[in-house]
């Protein structure tokens, strides 16, 4: 056992800003409009039909500008991200690079207007373009656009353009059904019922995936599309994936190769090569863009040519020397969102790739795989955990899912309270899986490249060390964390309309009718 | 291979990278990819540029590029369109760029604490604005909570018809057709456009009265509409809809809240909007967030498709936490049976906007709002003198008006005032070719008196 660190979270007790107002305090002010404009137009008020204008003003805090700053700082501080050792799986928690961050509050990116003319942007569209091709190259796609606002985002994209390249072929209505698998991420099922298909769920086999049986039996006259990740959150990798993709292409079905787990393949196979039509790519996660909590984000769309009239426009291309927004496109499916892009995440996923160049993003999947590789070594050590498809001896790719069943058999001890004893020793929570949990008490640690040898040691030695508690002080562990900002969540059912509360002022109000009631 | 370490990856040492091979017991790293089958391994090298290991360089490089770019803040912008150019506080700045809340993804309750609380702040004093008991965590963008808000209303009344305004923002009307999906899809929610007055650029109503029927889901409307015209009669419109059955869903630009009526004020069922007027940098379209919001009804939590956090109790009496309320609806929690689908959105915006809402506050709003009314009628005002120009209607409106020119192409202007360092308003031409030759122009509080009156010197000259 190494030591741990005697970490502890920064407690502030820190009110809510609505609750640090004081009548008068102002942190913002603005001009009184120039002498010259009033003369002109008159009293602001009379500028607004009455019937429109606001009444009460509304009730927001009033605070000097430093206390709002030390109010978001201390907020900050209360927040560990990766402060500490971050290793979610599925989210591919790496270093966002400074320099980016630094170059995206600069006016040559954060004052820009989507709209303004392309003279005025050659060198932000250039950037785009230049991700644009790094990632055809690493995909062997066409083409790639940056309008979906995240990973999801871009599955839902797919699902728009299989709609557009159905309905070219007449075939929209009569294709109505997407399949996917219990295993690739709840948004493909998601998008693609939001988009207006049926979806049809593979369970997984033996070997850790859907047999290829199960999708012959599943593909018909009626198949849109296939929405699948491979390797999966479990760390493993569909050998037959291009069987399935000829499966469903026989069946006259588009493919779509959601690369959330791109981190390990990385250099190593591309979704091109092995059939599929599409891909995704999340630059915040696998491109070195910050998460930023939850975004903002890019789900990297790419395509080959022939999906290529159906994208969202517009699209960033270039003609001779010049960079261009082309939108005279008529078979495209509109829209995803506004403009053209995240472009400061485009910028910063750009400069990522640039910073590793094909050797550092080949080293970066081996270091990858590598990492996780020694944790499962050392993992398999632990009492109480036991990893996913034990039948399964291959190494696994980037990351791995374990489950703690055998823990909360023998201690009662389940992975929710592993994840808040962690903290008290500076390790954020871990993911644990999405739903359905196929693995009792799952965690999925991913440790990518970013971290050190150190760290992961670090982090293995702390699990081990929770572990320990679980057998021998299982109080300990349940009644975590310890050394954070907060304790546990009261057992509290926050799914009642009169117990949630998403605004201060809907809990307030929900008090005063319990304390009436 | 590089002999020199990458300075993002501590292990790439060549030393190091032995000691954890030795530990797993293995010869090469490429046995480690033992699953994928040989035949779909790449194999030949990746064709990418060349590599900028070293920050100098690639500082230098990104640099240069971004140097080719002109920016609003060289030249005096007139663009707004969706995406407009507030002053953002250097506090929001300073906030957004803590790694702290730039680096977490979801940890747990205790150890994501302060986080939760900046966006519980959003949503709370967002609802202070909206005077709305429900907000939800932060959607890509308007369009795709306007887009949202419309499902939610079509599964609420299992409708599927909406009434959006003729006046609306064609890129928001695209990401809403989207949205509502193809005819040919059983699930298609049909878009039906609303006839707005040409005298007032404000929604018929009576246009509003005849297209509505027992089978239109919702009425979505805007104010200020895209535009830029108060709908002094939203009240009405919200009203028509509720006749109906159907559900009212009004777009608002949250930054006009300080003085004009809040949604919740005329019976707004949902709201949506922006948030980046709310401290957020336009970013070329990057800054763009959305949010929807609602009274706080069970038959509207139902429904929302994103994530709700909730204050909540810890274990310690009189300790707050913070948990997601609802999981179970989202598409975490139930995959295609969720509503629509939630993932990474824009959340950081919501802690900027959380900061931006407490600087100004009710005040700031109040300020703020009447300082962008009298700038932009200073400089509708001052436009509509000049000979060629037209205002279409040069009052009741809030930060963007319609200029139209009687003689010369909005495109052939803007080129023009390029040359005078000035960025025109967006061209409409093409979109809403009733109008004739016209630019929406945006003014908001960054834009001096001086920058307005150099903007109609500059519009004289062009158009002499």
């Amino acid at each position: 056992m190494t030591g741990l660190r005697r970490y502890h979270a920064p407690v502030w007790d820190e009110p809510l800003v609505m609750e640090l107002s004081r009548e008068g305090r102002r942190g913002l002010v603005f001009p009184q409009a120039e002498p010259e404009v009033r003369r002109r137009v008159g009293d602001a008020a009379e500028l607004v039909p009455a019937s429109a204008r606001r009444v009460d003003p509304p009730a927001l805090p009033e605070l000097s500008e430093p206390d709002v700053l030390r109010h978001y700082l201390h907020l900050a501080q209360e927040t560990l991200g990766m402060m500490g050792i971050s290793l979610f799986g599925t989210c591919t928690m790496k270093y966002n690079p400074r320099l980016s961050e630094a170059l995206a509050v600069r006016p040559e990116l954060a004052q820009l207007h989507p709209t303004q003319d392309e003279d005025t942007l050659q060198g932000v569209l250039e950037l785009v373009h230049g991700l644009d091709r790094i990632l055809c190259a690493l995909s062997g796609m066409d083409r790639f656009v940056f309008q979906a606002g995240g990973g999801a985002h871009a599955a839902y994209t797919f699902a728009c353009v299989a709609r557009a390249w159905l309905a070219d072929r007449g075939e929209l209505g009569q294709r109505d059904e997407v399949i996917t698998t219990i295993q690739a991420h709840p948004c493909n099922a998601a998008t693609a019922a939001a988009a207006g298909f049926k979806v049809v769920t593979l369970m997984l086999g033996e070997d850790g995936y859907a047999p290829v049986d199960a999708l012959r039996a599943a593909v018909s006259d009626r198949t849109a599309a296939l929405m699948v990740n491979n390797p999966d959150d479990m760390g493993i990798y569909n050998p037959h994936i291009d069987a399935w993709v000829e499966i469903v292409h026989d069946a006259g079905g588009l493919c779509f190769y959601d690369h959330a787990n791109f981190n390990g393949v990385m250099g190593k196979v591309r979704a091109r090569d092995l059939g599929f039509d599409a891909c995704m790519y999340m630059l915040h996660k696998t491109f070195g863009a910050p998460k930023g909590g939850g975004g903002p984000a890019v789900g990297a769309f790419g395509c080959t040519a022939e999906l290529e009239p159906f994208l969202p426009a517009p699209v960033v291309v270039r003609r001779d020397d010049r960079f261009v927004l082309d939108d005279d496109r008529p078979r495209s499916i509109g829209k995803v969102r506004e403009f053209w892009g995240n472009v400061p995440q485009v910028v910063k996923a750009y400069a990522w790739s640039r910073a590793m160049g094909a050797d550092g993003i080949h080293e970066a999947s081996d270091l990858s795989v590598l990492a996780n590789n020694y944790m499962d070594k050392r993992l398999a050590e632990i009492p109480g955990i036991e990893r996913s498809n034990p039948q399964i001896a291959a190494p696994r790719l980037e990351m791995t899912r374990w489950g703690f069943g055998r823990l909360q058999q023998e201690t009662g001890i389940g992975v929710v309270d592993v994840a808040n004893r962690l903290a008290d020793y500076g390790i954020d929570g871990p993911w644990l899986s999405h739903e359905p949990w196929l693995v009792p008490e799952p965690i999925t640690p991913e440790a990518g490249e970013m971290w050190s040898k150190e760290d992961l040691d670090y982090w293995i030695d702390a699990l081990a060390q929770v572990v320990r508690e679980a057998y021998e002080d299982p109080e300990l562990v349940r009644t975590a964390p310890h050394n954070q900002v907060v304790h546990k969540l009261a057992d509290r059912p926050v799914d009642e309309p009169d117990v949630w509360a998403t605004t201060w002022r809907a809990y307030l109000r929900k008090q005063r009718s319990a304390a009436t009631a | 291979m590089r002999s020199t370490a990458h300075p993002y990856m501590a292990n790439s040492v060549a030393e190091i990278k032995q000691e954890m091979l030795d530990a797993i017991g293995v010869e090469r790293v490429d046995d480690l990819f033992a699953q994928i089958p040989a035949k779909h391994r790449l194999r030949h090298a990746l064709d990418l540029p060349p590599a900028l290991v070293s920050e100098v360089e690639l500082s230098r490089h990104l640099r240069d590029a971004l140097a080719r770019n002109e920016t609003c803040e060289q030249n005096l912008s007139f663009l707004g369109a969706g995406c407009w150019q507030h002053h953002v506080p250097a506090v929001c700045d300073e906030v957004v760029q803590r790694s702290e809340f730039v680096t977490p993804v979801w940890g747990t309750p205790a150890s994501d604490y302060g986080r939760n609380q900046a966006w519980f702040e959003f949503c709370s004093q967002l609802g202070e604005l909206l005077e709305l008991d429900f907000v939800g965590l932060p959607v890509y963008s308007w369009g795709c909570a306007a887009g949202h808000a419309i499902r939610m209303a079509a599964r609420l009344t299992a409708r599927h018809r909406v009434l959006v305004p003729q006046s609306l923002d064609p890129e928001r009307l695209a990401v809403i057709r989207t949205f509502c999906e193809p005819t040919a899809t059983a699930s298609h929610i049909d878009v039906t456009r609303v006839a707005y007055d040409p005298r007032s650029g404000r929604l018929d109503l009576d246009d509003l009265a005849a297209k509505l029927s027992h089978d239109v889901a919702a009425v979505y409307v805007e104010t200020p509409t895209y535009l830029g015209q108060i709908e002094a009669d939203v009240a009405a419109a919200v009203e028509l809809a509720h006749e109906h059955g159907a559900e009212a869903v009004v777009g608002v630009d949250p930054i006009s809240l300080g003085v004009l009526a809040p949604p919740g004020a005329y019976g707004a069922d949902i709201a949506v909007g922006s948030v980046q007027p709310l401290g957020v940098h336009m970013s070329c379209g990057g800054g763009v967030g959305g949010f929807i919001a609602s009274r706080d009804e069970e038959r509207y939590a139902h429904e929302y498709p994103t994530l709700n956090l909730s204050l909540t109790d810890t274990v310690v009496p009189g300790e707050r936490g913070f948990t997601i309320a609802l999981f179970h609806q989202t598409s975490y929690g139930s995959r295609e049976e969720g509503n629509d689908w939630t993932g990474n959105s824009t959340y950081l915006w919501s802690i900027a906007a959380a900061a931006y809402m407490s600087l100004l506050g009710p005040e700031g709003f109040r300020e703020l709002g009447e300082l962008i009314l009298q700038r932009s009628r200073y400089a509708a005002s001052l436009l509509d003198e000049l000979d060629g120009v037209r205002v279409r209607w040069p009052d009741g409106f809030f930060k963007e008006f319609v200029v139209t020119f009687d003689g010369a192409a909005v495109a052939d202007v803007n080129r023009a005032l390029r040359t005078h360092r000035i960025f025109g308003g967006k061209d409409l031409s093409r979109d809403f070719p009733e109008l004739g030759q016209s630019a929406l122009y945006c003014v908001t509080e960054v834009h001096t008196a001086a920058d307005i009156e150099r903007l109609a010197g500059a519009l004289e000259e062009v158009l002499s």
